[in-house]
């Protein structure tokens, strides 16, 4: 049967793909952001996924305002790295699991969650740096990411996006649904996107800490509670771009009932215009 | 009945909600078509000829012809759609967000390296620092 072992959470920020990509990692502006990733690409090669069930936002480039799915499943054999405007990054193809993807996907939509099902999509850099962040650069003569990727995108770009007590939910349906898949897959599911920025308007720029620091304590202790937070409190406190947290819900609530194990806790400010958390936790049998 | 909108005292914030997104339609969808190579240079070559093309008010394409991206938002669009513009122009995310601040690059630039702009007094319009 195949099982979630654990779930991993950081945020996806553009400019940490253009970094990777354009050979800066070694700046002392970016080591400090890398440097919290070290101990997280250790603990992957020790254990590695078959699948990643990776949550993510497309950023008005696989759907513009033509479709707005609030929920959409990949269901597709790969996702091309899509090109934003600067042009793709060079990173691989994004090899998809199909048979679990379509087994969730029916599971979940009979299980009272209305996903949509996308059987061709490009993935942005919300999908790919999390991989990049995780597995590293992979090398020229073996360039493939080591694990197939359902990737798994939610609108948090036209308000109203899904209320935290939603994404908690569907993430404990995404969980039956893995559960109820009969082969022998090790299953990670990623939450990704956050922590607190704004990106627009005079109050660009916003980081609050506190509610960063928080945010993570009830993740890890009480996400059930923090699932019921309103998304007046993300916007006002955390910024109108940190609503992108409501997405680590999903993957927390695909973890069992059991208090996790806390693998890596990692925060910094800043990467470009936003605050960087970074969680593992493995769930305990 | 109206919607509740509870966003709308949090300063210097727009949310991009169901009545904003209406407004901005075209705005929104001129800047994905700058996803396309030679849409960015038709666009570049004559920007008022490529923007006529698109039915949006004349502020919104006064806006876009002055990058004034704190207008663009007032007038529907987004700020993941404006960054179209953005990569057209050679612009970073945060070259982008910092001309919204009133700020200098460096400024803006030197605000996040020290930790972002404070929450402190900036969760509520009128609100005393």
């Amino acid at each position: 049967m195949a099982r979630i072992s654990a779930s991993v959470y950081t945020s996806h920020v553009p400019a940490i793909g253009a970094a990777l990509d354009q050979g800066k990692s070694g700046e002392p502006y970016w080591q400090k952001v890398f440097s919290g990733y070290e101990k997280s690409k250790q603990w992957i090669k020790a254990n590695p996924p078959d699948v990643v069930f990776l949550v993510y936002n497309d950023h008005a480039n696989a759907f513009s305002l033509d479709l707005i799915p609030t929920f959409a499943i990949g269901c597709a054999a790969e996702f091309q790295p899509a090109d934003e405007g600067w042009g793709p990054r060079p990173v691989p193809m994004v090899r998809g699991h199909p048979e679990l993807a379509a087994h969730i996907a029916q599971s979940v939509i009979q299980d009272d969650f209305d996903l949509t099902i996308a059987n061709k999509m490009d993935v942005d850099h919300g999908l790919t740096v999390p991989l990049s962040l995780m597995f590293g650069q992979p090398p020229a003569d073996d360039f493939r990411w080591p694990c197939a990727v359902i990737p798994f995108a939610v609108n948090v770009v036209q308000y109203p996006v899904p209320s935290g007590r939603r994404c908690y939910q569907l993430g404990r349906a995404i969980r039956r649904a893995v559960d109820s898949f009969d082969q022998p897959l090790n299953v990670q599911i990623w939450g990704t996107g956050g922590m607190s920025h704004q990106l627009q308007g005079p109050r660009a720029g916003l980081i609050n800490r506190e509610f960063d620091r928080d945010f993570l304590d009830r993740l890890i202790a009480d996400p059930a509670a923090l699932a019921s937070m309103p998304h007046i409190d993300y916007v006002r406190e955390a910024g109108s771009e940190g609503i992108e947290l409501v997405m680590w819900l999903i993957a927390r609530g695909a973890m069992n009932d059991k208090p996790p194990r806390v693998v890596h806790r990692f925060y910094h400010v800043p990467a470009s215009n936003t605050a960087v958390g970074h969680l593992i936790l493995e769930n305990q049998e | 009945m109206a919607l509740v909108k509870p966003y709308l005292d949090v300063p210097g914030t727009t949310i991009f909600d169901a009545d904003q997104a209406r407004l901005g339609y075209h705005l929104n969808q001129f800047c994905m078509s700058l996803m396309k190579a030679d849409n960015r240079a038709r666009f570049k070559r004559d920007e008022r000829a490529y923007l006529d093309e698109w039915p949006m008010s004349e502020e919104q394409k006064l806006a876009v012809l002055a990058r004034d991206l704190n207008r663009c938002i007032a007038l529907g669009g987004n700020i993941y759609f404006l960054a179209k513009i953005g990569a057209t122009d050679g612009k970073s995310f945060q070259q982008m967000a910092g001309s919204m601040t009133g700020m200098s690059e460096a400024e803006y630039r030197d605000m996040m390296i020290n930790g972002g702009r404070s929450i402190v007094g900036n969760r509520y319009v009128g609100e005393k620092r």
